[in-house]
């Protein structure tokens, strides 16, 4: 084969490869990426209720309520300025999840109630996720997280 | 007396890599042998100083030394001993200690077994892991110190986390790091080769024993981590395609890649640039993946405390590693001309494609992992990408390298003719579609694409390398050891593949809660029943134990006890899985929380196949070792040996014949 001829055939597996990660890639984003919000932002109705989102924030203390017949529980979310947010599972809680700390959980919102897949906790005594924190620390702003986005 | 020995060591370590550094290079331009002689002295002197350094911090957490900062922070009296010293790597700076300890023993064994390597190709090379060396050194000296003493010690320590209190993970994170560091010697070879300005197949047939060691033991240390997150982090997961999991797989692909792009650089003098640009990537990727682990940039169960200054010193590394590679890349690739032909069937082709689909897989999971980093450096808010992004991407580009996979053993070099490669594949395929159509229709539950797709794709593979393997003519044990090793290296992918596709399709996972004595929960043709709860006193933890048993059919198959564990004051509580393990499936049941009126909450799975996972895994690292071990790579020397002689014996002839 000419060097001309080869250099065509890298090129050409090139131009595949790029084609199709691209195209994978926006396939693949979409629906796939979870937005972080804060209580607030759910009280403002600004977000997606056809969507997998996550909700961080603080376990309200005494808000954790289990039902006896199923695994179900329920807790609210607040962001200490009273902002609140229930949120239902029916998922074993994570091993460091209790009230007053930070949690993260994954799912999405029906009716102004969280229904979660998944419940994150922090990690450790010292640590509350960057994520989190950062979105408590944005006092000032109405929309914490999504103000952001244009 | 001793830390403060082994901080001395370390210093004097930094001072050995300098001169590792820049005496041979010097030489080299200069035309000074003596001072390039001084690469393997070197080598091994800093192999030996940092033998010390690492036997000191040792020393310091086996005697419960907490006047070490490193050790009061990560280990205590009543650990026991093997977590002891595994402690030492369980945090930022031990763990650099052995990174650095790793790359200085890579230097050591390439200083070794390097006879056949002439003088100014080795001192480049050793010259290339000085630099590397020097960087690591002064990163641990300046921003990490390990041997850091306490003004006042505290009579006990503090406890290593009990994640990692396991013995998976005691060997998890050495055998990580030699693959990792390890891919430090594919690329000093190609950076001294580049620097040579030759870059002929030489370098490659050296690079390619290197390259299977260091990919050997990333593919056991993927292995090991994979399990691990099964059995003790308690969700039952083998894979979370979780930042750090990612970090560690991406060098893997290219460290893949780049096995097969030297075999075409060794034996077809083809692909030269792109060899040298993988073997870059690979040790580039494994940088970044310490980077993210290190730095705290990425939300990832495994970070350690972040810490923005060291992130930053070890993205300028990054920076200065990979820009300094480039550029020189840059300078060099005009010259590399490829001087193998190929047609357009052939096996140099099918292996680009394979390489080419590698490294698409390695870009997609690289942005899939740097995504949420990137969006919200721009302020765009915080994204987390799920596991479908990356199912979605990794199943396509698969398909397209386990297809090549198999049908790549059977096309010539050079050229081949398509009809000839149709009439040997044609039975592979047929069995390989029947069996993909056949199996699940007899066996399993519901019939779905991907089942159908990921058995076609590990059984193509599978009978592909059967064949291949016996169409080698010879008896199996005459075999070259790279041939056993190739078969096996892609019969524990093919393993891996089913794995992978039954467990992810069949597998039964369910949040319950049980009351004790009652009727348990039924699984299939399994019933879980929960017995009792009690307190259970481990080494040096608390537990709360479930009592659970087990029926098959109605009759007792096995007591599992999940346990709850509490490592004292200052740790997470830790949940302990009750397994049973089989090839065929595992029982997996996890221990939740108190729910009220005597019912716990329970994690139960059910996981077809699971163990087919990691079993490939291994498979592939007894391959990649085989290879590594092959006859020629000795003969080479041989050969090289053999020339030499002829040639001093050509020059005292010619010598003799002048005089």
């Amino acid at each position: 084969m000419k060097a001309r001829q080869k250099r065509l055939i890298f090129v050409l597996l090139g131009v595949v490869a790029v084609v199709g990660a691209s195209f994978l890639i926006t396939k693949a984003m979409q629906g796939n990426l979870a937005y972080l919000y804060a209580p607030e932002a759910v009280l403002a109705g600004e977000v997606p209720t056809d969507k997998v989102i996550r909700l961080g924030g603080l376990v309200k203390k005494g808000s954790l309520k289990r039902s006896d017949k199923t695994l179900e529980a329920r807790f609210v979310v607040t962001d200490n300025r009273g902002n609140e947010v229930t949120v239902v599972t029916n998922k074993i809680l994570p091993d460091l999840f209790k009230e007053g700390q930070s949690s993260v959980s994954r799912g999405m919102l029906k009716d102004g109630i969280f229904y979660a897949e998944e419940v994150l906790a922090k990690h450790d005594s010292s640590y509350m996720p960057k994520e989190v924190k950062d979105v408590l620390k944005k006092e000032h702003t109405p929309a914490p997280v999504k103000d952001t986005v244009k | 007396m001793i830390p403060e020995l082994g901080h001395f060591a370390l210093i004097l370590a930094l001072s050995i890599a300098m001169i590792q550094a820049i005496f041979p290079l010097a030489g080299i331009s200069l035309g000074k042998p003596q001072w390039m002689a001084l690469a393997k002295p070197a080598a091994r002197a800093q192999f030996l100083l940092l033998g010390i350094s690492f036997a000191c911090l040792v020393y310091a957490f086996v005697t419960d030394d907490f006047s070490v900062k490193l050790v009061a922070s990560h280990s205590n009296t009543q650990m026991p001993i093997i977590y002891k010293v595994s402690a030492l790597w369980g945090n930022h700076e031990g763990s650099l200690l052995l990174w650095a300890f790793i790359l200085s023993g890579w230097g050591f064994a390439v200083s070794v077994f390097s006879r056949s390597i002439p003088t100014v190709m080795l001192s480049r090379v050793m010259s290339v892991m000085g630099f590397v060396g020097i960087g690591f050194l002064l990163f641990m000296i300046m921003t990490s110190n390990p041997f850091e003493r306490l003004p006042f010690p505290p009579p006990e320590g503090r406890t290593l986390n009990p994640l990692l209190q396991d013995f998976g993970l005691a060997i998890h994170p050495p055998m990580l790091y030699m693959g990792y560091v390890g891919f430090s010697v594919a690329f000093s070879f190609a950076i001294a080769a580049m620097l040579g300005g030759k870059l002929d197949a030489a370098w490659a047939r050296w690079a390619r024993p290197w390259t299977n060691v260091a990919w050997i033991f990333l593919t056991g240390g993927i292995t090991l981590g994979s399990w691990w997150a099964y059995y003790e982090l308690g969700w039952g997961g083998w894979w979370f395609w979780d930042p750090v999991e990612n970090a560690s797989l991406l060098p893997w692909l290219v460290g893949t890649a780049l096995i097969h792009s030297l075999a075409v650089t060794e034996k077809r003098a083809a692909f030269k640039s792109w060899t040298v640009l993988l073997a870059i990537f690979a040790f580039s990727l494994s940088l970044l993946g310490t980077f993210l682990v290190r730095s705290g940039v990425l939300t990832s169960v495994h970070s350690f405390a972040a810490d923005p200054e060291r992130g930053l010193f070890i993205l300028m590394f990054l920076g200065v590693t990979v820009g300094a590679s480039l550029v020189l890349y840059a300078a060099r690739a005009p010259k590399l001309k490829s001087t193998g032909r190929f047609d357009l069937i052939s096996r140099e082709v099918g292996l680009l494609v394979n390489n080419i689909a590698l490294v698409t897989l390695t870009a997609t999971v690289l942005l899939g992992t740097l995504y949420p980093l990137i969006i919200d450096a721009l302020g765009m808010g915080k994204i987390s990408v799920g596991p479908p992004y990356f199912n979605n991407i990794s199943i396509p580009l698969g398909t397209v390298l386990l297809l090549m996979m198999g049908a790549g053993l059977f096309i010539r070099w050079k050229k081949d003719k398509p009809e000839r490669l149709i009439k040997i594949l044609r039975i592979p395929a047929i069995m390989a579609l029947v069996m993909a159509v056949v199996l699940p229709l007899l066996f399993v539950p519901e019939f779905h694409w991907r089942t159908v797709l990921g058995l076609l794709l590990a059984s193509w593979v599978a009978l592909t390398a059967l064949l291949w393997f016996s169409s080698q003519g010879r008896s199996p044990f005459k075999k070259p050891l790279s041939v056993w090793g190739a078969t096996l290296a892609h019969l524990g992918m093919a393993v891996t593949v089913t794995g992978i596709t039954l467990t992810s399709m069949y597998s039964i996972e369910n949040d319950v809660r049980l009351e004790a004595n009652k009727p348990g929960y039924v699984v299939g043709e399994y019933e879980f029943k929960f017995v009792k709860v009690e307190n259970h006193q481990g080494k040096n933890y608390k537990a709360i134990r479930a009592t659970v048993d087990v029926f098959q059919n109605g009759k007792p198959l096995e007591t599992l006890y999940p346990e709850k564990r509490d490592y004292g004051p200052g740790t997470m509580p830790m949940t302990e899985a009750g397994i049973d393990a089989g090839f065929f499936r595992d029982l997996f049941i996890a221990l939740g929380e108190p729910v009220g009126k005597g019912a716990w909450s329970f994690r139960i799975y059910h996981k077809p196949f699971v163990r087919w996972i990691w079993l490939g895994g291994i498979l592939m690292a007894i391959g990649g070792l085989l290879a590594a071990f092959d006859g020629r790579y000795r003969r080479t020397r041989k050969i090289f040996l053999q020339e030499r002689k002829n040639k001093q014996a050509n020059k005292v002839a010619k010598q003799g014949a002048t005089a």
